[in-house]
């Protein structure tokens, strides 16, 4: 399982990457996993209000529908609509796979390194 | 194939009904409708062949294997078809004088009886339609329980992450906080973790035994006498009480209420979407709280449904209950788990159970090694039992397992039925790793091959409009 160091995440398992004031933020190697086959993605739209700790959009998996939790609060300035046409990809990359990016960013959840990310992930597992 | 709608011509039609030999009455101005209803109009021979078309279309436990998981598609024997269709039951109204029904209620009393002993409960009201209601019924009588007794401050019940979502659902609908405590690694429930959630606001555990990856939870006494300690209820959910039925009872286990699927259990058939019987049995000391129907048993109750829920399927349930007796109960159940076991071990070595341990009237398989080995998903084998001629297993649950197939032979399946089974997975393991693509495209003779279920699920056309 793959957890980039240069990232950040959330214990519920999205990742986030900061550039320069925007947040881009996608779901974990070991949430797709854990999902397993994602068949379709609710994505939210540009210019909505995201809270950190709150719901921006849902995952559908072959098993589940899984929220996807906001790690931080702020504005929505681009989604990758891409992925309502191939949801697949948040499976095959998922840190390739950005779902949305946040500007205006006003506060943030408790984010994990990649270590302490994958100590979490090997304990849930 | 075309819908009856669409196959409709008009001024096509028979004679169903004679003449009317009355006067005819004219509707009241104001209540005749302002346009036709849109029936389709067709002959007799094509109806027949519409309806006949479309019962090739379907699989049930008459056509074939049927192994879904927790869903206990037995085989449902004639003889209780023959008794739920003799007219003293069918041509009876419950509104009737109370000397023209007696004999439909020694049916249900006598029922009552025989499943109250089956389940070690002291009281039983048949009106709830099937297992959700049932949950959502027996979940009642808890809070109602605790509110009679002033006892406000319990709000939550705790559910394992291994129950069916109904379970949550349920607890979420009667106003109850959700707990979700983690599954051991053995798949049962996690007794530290029970301990942890308890407390002066647990209002009840949720609880089906043997779990859903089929195995006995052998602390089950230990864990009842923990709620009970903290001042809760114990629900059993009777999803897996095929497994046990007349070996072991719930009501021992020190379960306080609980449904029973007579649908399932009890061998009347389902699937496709009803009737059922939902029937949800208590111990004597929340009886008082059982709905009750204001026409048949006097005002002053809720009900949860009318009269006394769907008869006929009580009808059949006793049918099946007196048919096998008090030694053929338990033996079904034998049965089941030794089918269930049978099964497991002749699969394994190809596909491998997620425990790996005597299970019992059912078993998880776990696919997740053989994904990432083949890139094959339990949902494309799935797909591919259908080329097969044998209903899928139901997948992707429990949550707890990835990639997971569920299996439930039950116990009127030959042995002959499981080895050929044990065959169509052997060779579905082989092919995965010759031709991976072609079971990501399967089914490859089904009448319907992928259908999109997300779309379906999403916008779901439940209604044909004339275009």
């Amino acid at each position: 399982m793959n957890f980039p160091a240069e990232l950040k995440y959330s214990k519920s398992h999205e990742w986030v990457k900061m550039d320069g004031d925007v947040a881009v933020i996608g779901i974990s190697d070991f949430a797709q996993d854990a999902l397993g086959d994602v068949v379709f993605i609710n994505l939210p739209g540009e210019g909505d209000s995201v809270t950190a700790g709150e719901a921006f959009g849902d995952v559908e998996s072959v098993k589940a529908v899984s929220d996807i939790i906001s790690p931080v609060t702020g504005v929505i300035c681009a989604v990758n609509e891409d992925l309502a046409d191939a949801p697949e990809n948040l499976n095959s990359d998922p840190y390739g796979a950005w779902i949305i990016k946040v500007e205006n960013i006003t506060g943030q959840e408790d984010l994990l390194d990649a270590a302490a990310y994958e100590a979490l992930c090997a304990e849930e597992g | 194939m075309k819908l009856i709608f669409e196959k409709s011509v008009p001024g096509r039609g028979m004679s169903l009904l004679p003449p009317c030999d009355v006067d005819l009455v004219a509707m009241p101005a104001g209540l005749e409708r302002e346009t036709m209803p849109q029936l389709p109009e067709m002959s007799e021979t094509d109806i027949s062949r519409h309806y006949t078309e479309l019962n090739q279309h379907v699989h049930g436990v008459n056509c074939g294997f049927y192994p879904l998981g927790s869903c206990t598609m037995k085989y449902n024997p004639r003889i209780d078809e023959e008794m739920a269709a003799l007219p003293g039951f069918t041509q009876i109204h419950p509104l009737a004088p109370a000397d023209a029904t007696e004999g439909c209620r020694e049916v249900l009393d006598t029922a009552k009886r025989y499943l109250c002993e089956v389940s070690g409960m002291d009281d039983m009201t048949f009106q709830p339609a099937a297992g959700a209601h049932g949950e959502f019924t027996g979940v009642l009588l808890i809070k109602q329980y605790h509110d009679a007794r002033g006892d406000k401050k319990r709000t939550k019940i705790i559910v394992p992450d291994s129950a069916h979502g109904t379970n949550p659902a349920t607890a979420a609908m009667c106003g109850f906080e959700v707990v979700n405590i983690a599954s051991a690694p053995n798949g049962c429930v996690d007794l530290e973790a029970l301990k942890a959630a308890l407390g002066d606001d647990t209002a009840g555990l949720m609880l089906t035994n043997p779990n859903t990856v089929g195995i006995f939870d052998e602390n089950i006494l230990e864990i009842t006498r923990l709620v009970h300690e903290a001042g809760g209820l114990c629900y059993y959910d009777g999803a897996n009480l095929n497994a046990v039925m007349g070996v072991v009872r719930p009501g021992d286990m020190g379960f306080d209420c609980i449904h029973m699927n007579l649908h399932k259990t009890f061998a009347t058939p389902h699937g496709g979407g009803g009737p059922g019987a939902g029937a949800v049995g208590c111990k004597a000391f929340l009886a008082e709280y059982l709905p009750k129907s204001a026409l048949m048993d006097g005002p002053g109750r809720l009900q949860v449904r009318g009269f006394a829920g769907n008869f006929l399927v009580v009808v059949k349930a006793l049918t099946y209950i007196m048919t096998l007796g008090r030694e053929g109960i338990p033996e079904a159940a034998r049965n089941a788990v030794l089918n269930a076991n049978y099964l497991m071990r002749k699969i394994q070595g190809t596909f491998e159970p997620a425990f790996d341990r005597i299970c019992m009237h059912e078993f998880v398989l776990d696919l997740s090694g053989f994904k990432k080995e083949t890139g094959v998903s339990a949902l494309d084998v799935a797909k591919s039992l259908i080329d097969y001629g044998m209903h899928p297993p139901t997948m992707y649950f429990p949550l707890i397992v990835h990639e997971a197939l569920m299996l439930e032979p039950t116990e009127t399946e030959s042995r002959e039925t499981l080895d050929w089974a044990a065959e169509v997975f052997r060779q579905l393991y082989e092919l995965a790793h010759k031709d991976p693509e072609f079971m990501h495209n399967a089914p490859h003779n089904a009448q319907i091959g992928r259908p999109d279920e997300v779309r379906a699920a999403r916008n779901p056309v439940l209604r044909w409009q004339k275009s």
